[in-house]
């Protein structure tokens, strides 16, 4: 087995004296493309913050192997787009160590920027201000600039949060195939469908790992439920896999039920 | 033609004009990054900073400029040691150090009654007294201010417009950081004079926010910013001998009256666009 790219020993991460975490310990290998599925305030972004070094962890080590380039995707809402840049400007940002220090573009700078915006379908909006960009729009432009610096790990931070299903299929297409270039992936992301059927290694994670594997083995009934602590109820068809929260639709049930109940005592007469 | 002309034969307003474009200039220049960064109260807060070392200084019978220029580049290391500290954030960390600086100064002066007078012009700008040691030193700043910045152009800009992933790809985001927040003190320390403590924070702000409503490119938000700048310092200075009032008020004041006039002209030209297209 080749050695880990990515390897976290034993890590604790504390906001003041309350951990968020204890003990976590977990590889991955070069080539792996690896989605981290979990809820709101699992820790999951805080995760990639402490494998990136923005934020502390207690105890533990987190290692990188050596030489190993790291291209970072944001979440798109960490940023205000109203700053006055453009979409080439944003992506040059990402030459920082490739490029020399004087202020303007270099040739080279100009020439793989604009190689790369061509690739991610977005030449055409190369002069564009970034606020004048869609979502989907604007989650290329992240990874063009993580792209850019020829990353061979690429951590990403809910790339298909906010944009329309054909926008995720999109991306998730996109990452499938820098996956297949050699670049190893961890994203993090709320959307479960979609993980099911393009990313081949799941992590189920909620203040520590709960399960990991591939999606067929991982997304079942049982460690949803250990992971997000709801009902979920997973169907499987054509080879896809599809997730739905079942206490979501109880709740819908119940209250289109009260609401029958409600208007059948009214037209009664009877108080409710 | 008289009243741009009339001043000029007097030695004091030459200087206090040079000074007075050189530090507008500056101020409009920084002032870019500190409204792009929302961090408008840092200027504020320096500049109070700054006025608690200069009484110090006084007092010691220290030059202004070192005395001042130490306690406000003190400051600048003490707000970004207690900022990296999880629990507290930037702003609260300005707002402690620089109040408690000031308070210094304050606690100095009402002790010592006879220096009053003398800080008045520090805390409201007066412009009759600009020697040949405050041109100096203003256009040293000048020059160091403008290397810095474009020595760190790149990493300035990027860490402004995203700060995590500034760091990711390699940028020393802390140091650039505190490289610019000493260039600030050190900028104020030298606009104390024409502008006064009080009214520095507004001549760093208003061009800056002034210009971005002007253009969407930030090259041009910097050039556009440091013009209005020095044109505003200059213009002020002129209201400010023609109807002796203080030089820090006449600069602002202008600066502001100029903000107004874009916003309303920005107003009407988006009023008058969307009555267009509804016609």
């Amino acid at each position: 087995m080749p050695a880990p790219i990515l390897a976290l020993d034993q890590v604790t991460v504390a906001y003041g004296h309350q951990p968020l975490w204890q003990d976590l310990s977990f590889y991955i290998a070069p080539g792996q493309f690896v989605a981290l599925v979990g809820p709101t305030g699992g820790g999951k972004s805080t995760l990639l913050k402490t494998i990136l070094g923005l934020l502390p962890c207690t105890s533990g080590t987190v290692d990188l192997r050596p030489r190993v380039s790291v291209g970072y995707v944001p979440q798109r809402e960490s940023i205000s787009w109203e700053f006055p840049v453009t979409v080439e400007q944003v992506v040059r940002m990402g030459r920082y160590r490739h490029t020399h220090w004087w202020p303007w573009a270099s040739r080279e700078d100009r020439r793989q920027t604009l190689a790369l915006l061509e690739r991610l379908g977005l030449a055409p909006y190369a002069n564009r201000q970034i606020n004048e960009l869609s979502g989907g729009q604007q989650q290329r432009v992240f990874l063009a600039r993580a792209l850019i610096a020829k990353p061979q790990l690429l951590l990403l931070d809910e790339p298909t949060a906010g944009v329309d299903m054909k926008t995720q299929h999109d991306i998730l297409h996109l990452l499938r195939e820098l996956n297949g270039e050699g670049i190893t992936i961890l994203l993090t992301t709320h959307d479960l469908n979609t993980i099911a059927s393009h990313v081949p290694w799941v992590m189920c994670f909620n203040r520590g790992i709960v399960a990991q594997g591939p999606p067929a083995v991982v997304l079942t009934p049982a460690t949803l439920r250990q992971t997000y602590d709801a009902d979920m109820t997973v169907v499987t068809q054509d080879g896809m896999t599809f997730i739905a929260n079942r206490s979501l639709i109880h709740r819908h049930a119940d209250a289109r039920n009260g609401r029958d109940l409600s208007r059948r005592r009214a037209a009664d007469g009877t108080a409710s | 033609m008289e009243l741009l002309l009339e001043p000029l034969q007097y030695r004091f307003f030459l200087h206090g004009l040079a000074v007075s474009v050189l530090t507008g200039s500056l101020c409009g220049l920084l002032g870019v990054y500190i409204v792009l960064r929302q961090m408008s109260y840092i200027g504020h807060g320096l500049a109070h900073a700054v006025f608690g070392g200069a009484v110090a200084s006084f007092l010691l019978h220290l030059n202004f400029y070192i005395g001042a220029g130490i306690w406000g580049i003190t400051a600048v290391v003490l707000i970004d040691k207690l900022a990296a500290r999880r629990e507290i954030n930037t702003d609260a960390a300005i707002g402690i150090i620089t109040t408690a600086s000031f308070a210094v100064g304050v606690a100095l002066m009402s002790r010592m009654r006879r220096f009053t007078q003398d800080f008045e012009a520090a805390l409201f700008g007066n412009v009759l007294g600009v020697s040949t040691t405050d041109l100096v030193v203003i256009s040293l700043v000048s020059v160091v201010t403008g290397l810095v910045l474009i020595g760190l152009y790149k990493p300035l800009l990027f860490s402004t417009f995203d700060e995590h992933v500034a760091q990711v790809s390699g940028v020393p985001t802390r140091r650039v950081r505190l490289l610019f927040s000493c260039i600030l003190a050190l900028v104020i320390l030298a606009s104390m004079q024409v502008l006064g403590v009080t009214l520095v924070a507004a001549a760093v702000v208003i061009p800056a926010t002034t210009a971005r409503m002007l253009t969407q490119n930030f090259a041009r938000m910097l050039g556009l910013s440091t013009a209005l700048g020095g044109i505003t310092a200059a213009l002020g200075m002129y209201l400010s001998y023609h109807l002796d009032i203080a030089s820090g008020a006449s600069i602002v004041l202008l600066a502001a009256l100029i903000f107004v006039g874009v916003l309303a002209w920005r107003e009407l030209s988006t009023g008058a666009f969307a009555l267009r297209r509804k016609i």
